[in-house]
């Protein structure tokens, strides 16, 4: 603090927390929509105050007694997501680390163009390719599979670069002792290289597992088959219903549940979460 | 600089670009350039038999005036979206900056948001605004407005946006905190000794060191609002009243799933991928820029 103003530190501490109180807003709206029952959202205003129907919602959701509107229950639907989000982070942080060690620790033919083919990834976002992507996976039998749900987003340049990044401020004279002391390429990459990128692992996991977790359309165009839905997809499903009553009871606990885990995550690790997010960009 | 020390082996490391290459050959370049391939042809209604058009498809789709609008609704869409939550972010971000006690749990209790999928934020921000028993059309109505966003275009665009930011806040607000945390505090004092008052240094010192900050949430957000916002967009309004909320992305979905007009579609991938490309190739110029300075 350079200097004292009561009044300006005070219209800091209200603008925080007027920004706080937007931003919980919706939060706040949905808990208390999760515990009314459906006829609370027939008419009027939504409900403000908590009602005394949340575990009924719950156990309705996550057990899917015909209320919902897709056949398949919150519980598989957060079992699927699940294996999504862990697919993809494990996969896209395995996969990178392979190659970035590859480009950064040895020259071999090639090297240049296979840095350039994954740096092109970069600039083909699934949604800029929705349809011939489709095809692929259908070609390959993969529609309905959680391999056609994680497979194709595994690739990954931003966490290659990451490594790559990383990898290349590591100092050579760790090499060459590793060398010296007889340690092959595995060996050095599992005893000193994977050690000292543990940081940079979990920072990465934090964000790739919300990004797995989080995906919208590519469930959407590979998944028929409601055994596969996730639940983050399957929230928009459930505002279709028969006899033109929304079911926001429903809905709410499903979005509650849908946002929890990452929310989770973020929290419990967020200084690490934080200084890997600002990382992953430079 | 000198040369890395590095390894020598002659199988090892393209067993180890391997994975990530056969993903990216399979699941990228291979679907853009059927993309690109597609672009060039047009399917009879059936899927009988192609014929090969040359840019037809791309003429076509630059004299529709659908696409055109489309252009436009992407353009002011990503416009609001990054400007709105570009400034709310600043703005809470230099106040949490400055605060002393208290400072982490503010910051905690507004980058949750991040975790959110942005088809949860629609669905949160469609039933405060839900015609029928929302908050908000209720409060508005007691000024004397009705609000429907499923029959006012604006009001459509209204929604879209506010979902999209409230998800979008939370990414901006850490890069800002981030920024203003690097700005050296004893610039700060000096201007204070000099005798600026808050609101003239902000302008005047702050501001202008986050700069690069800034530039890189522009590109960063025009690329959300053009892209993941697809969700938002469908969850909401599928693109309407009319096609007020129809953005390219949403646009390309709808003709490529919902209309199968292979040949449209695909041109439409190829000109978004040209946009994608552009973004990409003006954030890496100012980076490597930066770097240098």
């Amino acid at each position: 603090m350079v200097e004292n103003r009561p009044w300006l530190t005070l219209t800091r501490h209200i603008l925080l927390w007027l920004g706080i109180a937007v931003i919980s807003l919706p939060i706040w709206v949905a808990l208390v929509a999760a515990t009314h029952p459906t006829s609370a959202f027939v008419s009027g205003i939504l409900p403000l105050w908590f009602g005394d129907q949340a575990v009924t919602n719950l156990v309705a959701v996550l057990s899917n007694d015909g209320g919902l509107g897709v056949s398949v229950s919150a519980t598989r639907m957060l079992w699927n997501s699940f294996v999504m989000a862990m697919v993809i982070a494990v996969g896209k942080i395995v996969i990178s680390m392979m190659s970035a060690y590859a480009i950064v620790y040895f020259r071999f033919p090639g090297r240049q163009l296979c840095f350039w083919l994954i740096f092109i990834t970069l600039m083909l976002p699934v949604e800029v390719r929705i349809l011939p992507t489709y095809e692929v996976v259908a070609n390959l039998g993969l529609l309905n599979s959680y391999a056609g749900l994680t497979i194709p987003l595994i690739a990954s340049a931003t966490a290659t670069f990451l490594f790559r990044q990383f990898f290349m401020s590591v100092p050579d004279s760790l090499l060459e002792a590793a060398r010296i002391d007889g340690a092959g390429p595995i060996r050095f990459f599992k005893d000193i290289l994977l050690p000292l990128s543990a940081n940079n692992i979990a920072a990465l996991f934090v964000i790739l597992f919300i990004y797995g977790w989080n995906q919208y359309l590519w469930p959407l165009l590979i998944t028929t088959d409601e055994q596969y839905y996730t639940i983050v997809m399957a929230i928009k499903r459930l505002m279709t219903s028969d006899n033109g009553l929304i079911p926001w009871n429903l809905i709410m606990t499903t979005t509650i549940l849908a946002m929890l885990p990452p929310v989770i995550v973020v929290l419990a690790m967020q200084k690490l979460f934080v200084k890997g997010l600002i990382e992953q960009e430079k | 600089m000198h040369d890395k020390s590095v390894f020598q082996h002659r199988l090892l490391p393209y067993v180890l670009v391997a994975p990530q290459l056969i993903i990216t050959l399979v699941f990228f370049i291979w679907p853009a350039g059927q993309a690109l391939y597609q672009s060039f042809l047009v399917e009879d209604a059936f899927g009988f038999s192609t014929e090969f058009v040359w840019f037809e498809n791309f003429i076509y789709l630059l004299s529709d005036p659908e696409y055109w609008t489309s252009i436009r609704v992407t353009a002011v869409f990503s416009f609001w979206v990054a400007f709105v939550g570009m400034a709310l972010a600043l703005l809470l971000a230099a106040m949490a900056d400055k605060v002393i006690r208290g400072s982490r749990f503010y910051q905690t209790l507004l980058i949750w948001p991040y975790a959110v999928a942005p088809v949860v934020a629609a669905v949160l921000w469609l039933m405060l605004f839900s015609p029928s028993i929302g908050l908000l059309p209720f409060w508005l109505s007691k000024v004397g407005y009705q609000w429907n966003h499923l029959a006012n275009s604006v009001e459509a665009n209204i929604l879209v946006i506010i979902a999209s930011v409230w998800k979008q806040f939370s990414y901006n607000f850490i890069f800002f905190i981030a920024g203003l945390q690097a700005i050296p505090r004893s610039l700060i004092e000096a201007a204070a000794i000099d005798g600026a008052r808050p609101f003239r240094r902000f302008w005047q010192i702050v501001f202008p060191l986050l700069s690069p900050t800034a530039f890189f949430l522009l590109v960063v957000n025009v690329v959300y609002a053009f892209f993941e916002t697809f969700a938002v967009i469908h969850a909401t309004t599928q693109g309407g009243p009319g096609n007020s909320t129809k953005t390219l992305v949403y646009k390309v979905f709808e003709d490529g799933f919902i209309g199968l007009d292979l040949g449209s579609s695909s041109a439409q991938s190829v000109l978004l991928m040209v946009i994608v490309i552009t973004l990409t190739v003006v954030q890496f110029r100012y980076v490597e820029k930066k770097v240098q300075y």
